[in-house]
């Protein structure tokens, strides 16, 4: 199962850090995301994007994980050289995960 | 009191903005234009020409939107000033009174802190110097809801700023009208959180939201403007026109909430520092959210700067491959441009797009995209001259070649004590009775 499956994300920026909020379509999968959706898990899963620390909240008021990502950006939106400069797609990318 | 958002960047569209201006009993309307780097550009124009550095599109959108915002009474709050907050005021002035509307603009100015910032202050992102990163070209603190608040006193119909918070726009007029002191950091809290939500507009509505069979959003084409109403508490409820297209859903609202936000337990703007552990969002009908929870400490004593800077120029190019083995000669020509490049010794990025379907397999049309940072324009062209070349000097089948070189503003912060940074507010009478 992809983590597209059960749940959706959006991606944020700020400087070079990149944040993804995480939910799940149904309040009872929280538990289910919190237990398999680590942030060792989400720096391996996007090893190409995220050069520094990933640090990981839990939000159970709002069934959301939010994953901050340092280093994410290739330098930030006004000097990277990627095509998503604003890294929007990461959120996309991270849903790919294999449960 | 109900507030509206009729932009949550500076490309976004005027229609919404217009309808909810119309038809949602708004007491006000405001609309964020101004992304991190945005103003940077404003005032590269500035110093091309003097009069101009405010939102491009502000005379545009303002000219559909005042007559019908004034016809009914709604104020318009508005960053679109950007780097030059006094010749949109000018700008506005002269559109309400050839519109015959008439009318009190208020300016607000003092973001601008470049005569005033330390250069010598290491940059928040990397800890270098900000003037280490390259000829410094802007500064303009983050202003708060204080400085817009004496605008709204003065009976403003329109508010124009240049850089302020995203949902310090908000935290004014709902502080005005709702009575609140802005050292309750409760209420200031809520209100913020209710910025926060409304400031991106389409993003809570659905825009940016749809996966198709996944996430589906009716009526994407027509997608409605949000507003919230807001109790004297600071709880709202978030919702849209019943007949535009759009969402509003918990999830819609959950993704804007914690959307950029890099500590849920303190969300430093210049009014409060927001706590998100206890925030809500129920569904409280069609299209109707409501949120509460939010918790304030007292504002930080220092205010984010935004710096810009020459930080030279970006050379983007392309070429195209298609029909059997399109990905392999791709990748041949990105190869041989990047050993062409090498001795250039520029930071450059290839890639191959499209190389790969949903299946993993090679597509039968992929592009070879070349990036490089370059200190000059004449540096950049040597790198589209390299992909353009590629025509006949690389795989076969290449077509398509599209080049670009563009001057980069770069962006870095900084902290600027609040008492550095002085505000002040000037009010335009438009002359009403021309016609």
């Amino acid at each position: 199962m992809l983590l597209h499956d059960i749940a959706h994300c959006r991606a944020g920026d700020k400087g070079d850090t990149s944040t993804l909020s995480l939910f799940p379509y149904l309040d009872e999968d929280f538990s289910l995301l919190v237990r398999q959706v680590s942030a060792n898990r989400v720096r391996e899963h996007l090893a190409d994007h995220i050069r520094g620390e990933v640090v990981r909240y839990e939000l159970p008021n709002l069934c959301g994980l939010q994953f901050i990502c340092r280093q994410a950006l290739d330098g930030g939106v006004t000097t990277s050289l990627a095509l998503d400069t604003h890294g929007k797609t990461l959120s996309s990318r991270l849903l790919a995960l294999v449960l | 009191m109900r507030i509206g958002s009729g932009a949550g960047f500076a490309g976004d569209r005027l229609e919404p903005a217009v309808d909810l201006a119309a038809r949602a009993g708004l007491d006000d309307l405001v609309l964020e234009c101004l992304a991190e780097r945005t103003i940077a550009l404003g005032q590269q124009r500035k110093l091309r020409d003097p009069a101009l550095g405010y939102d491009p599109r502000l005379r545009a959108r303002f000219r559909r939107l005042l007559p019908v915002a004034r016809r009914n009474g709604v104020r318009v709050v508005t960053n679109m000033g950007a780097a030059n907050p006094v010749g949109a005021g000018a700008v506005t002035r002269d559109l309400l009174a050839e519109l015959g509307l008439g009318g009190k603009i208020a300016v607000v100015t003092g973001d601008d802190v470049l005569d005033r910032l330390d250069l010598g202050l290491p940059a928040l992102e990397d800890g270098v110097p900000l003037a280490d990163h390259g000829a410094v070209v802007s500064a303009n603190a983050y202003l708060g809801a204080d400085a817009l608040l004496p605008a709204l006193e003065r009976g403003a119909d329109v508010v124009l700023t240049g850089r302020v918070a995203d949902p310090s726009l908000f935290v004014a007029p709902l502080a005005h009208r709702l009575g609140w002191s802005l050292e309750d950091w409760p209420r200031v809290a809520a209100g913020t959180l209710v910025g926060h939500v409304l400031e991106c507009a389409g993003q809570v509505t659905g825009g940016y939201f749809a996966d198709p069979g996944v996430k589906d959003v009716p009526g994407l084409t027509e997608l409605g403007f949000p507003f919230a109403e807001v109790a004297a508490d600071g709880t709202a409820t978030i919702g849209k026109l019943a007949d535009t297209g759009g969402v509003v859903s918990i999830a819609t609202v959950r993704e804007q909430l914690l959307y950029e936000v890099t500590d849920p337990t303190g969300y430093r703007t210049p009014d409060v520092v927001l706590d998100f552990r206890a925030v809500r969002a129920e569904q409280a009908g069609a299209d109707r959210v409501r949120i509460s929870g939010a918790a304030g400490r007292a504002r930080p004593a220092e205010l984010k700067v935004s710096v810009g800077y020459r930080a030279g120029y970006r050379a983007e190019c392309g070429i195209s491959y298609a029909g059997p083995n399109a990905a392999r000669r791709a990748r041949l020509a990105a190869d041989v441009v990047t050993a062409r490049l090498r001795g250039t010794g520029l930071r450059i990025r290839a890639d191959v797009l499209g190389a790969l379907g949903d299946s993993g397999e090679p597509t039968d049309e992929c592009r070879l995209r070349v990036a490089a940072m370059t200190p000059d324009p004449e540096a950049g062209d040597v790198v589209c001259h390299e992909v353009e070349a590629l025509y006949t000097n690389g795989p076969a089948g290449g077509g398509g070649v599209r080049t670009e070189v563009r001057e980069v503003i770069g962006i870095v912060s900084a902290l600027i004590p609040r008492e550095d940074v002085e505000t002040q507010v000037t009010v335009l009478e438009a002359d009403g009775a021309a016609a």
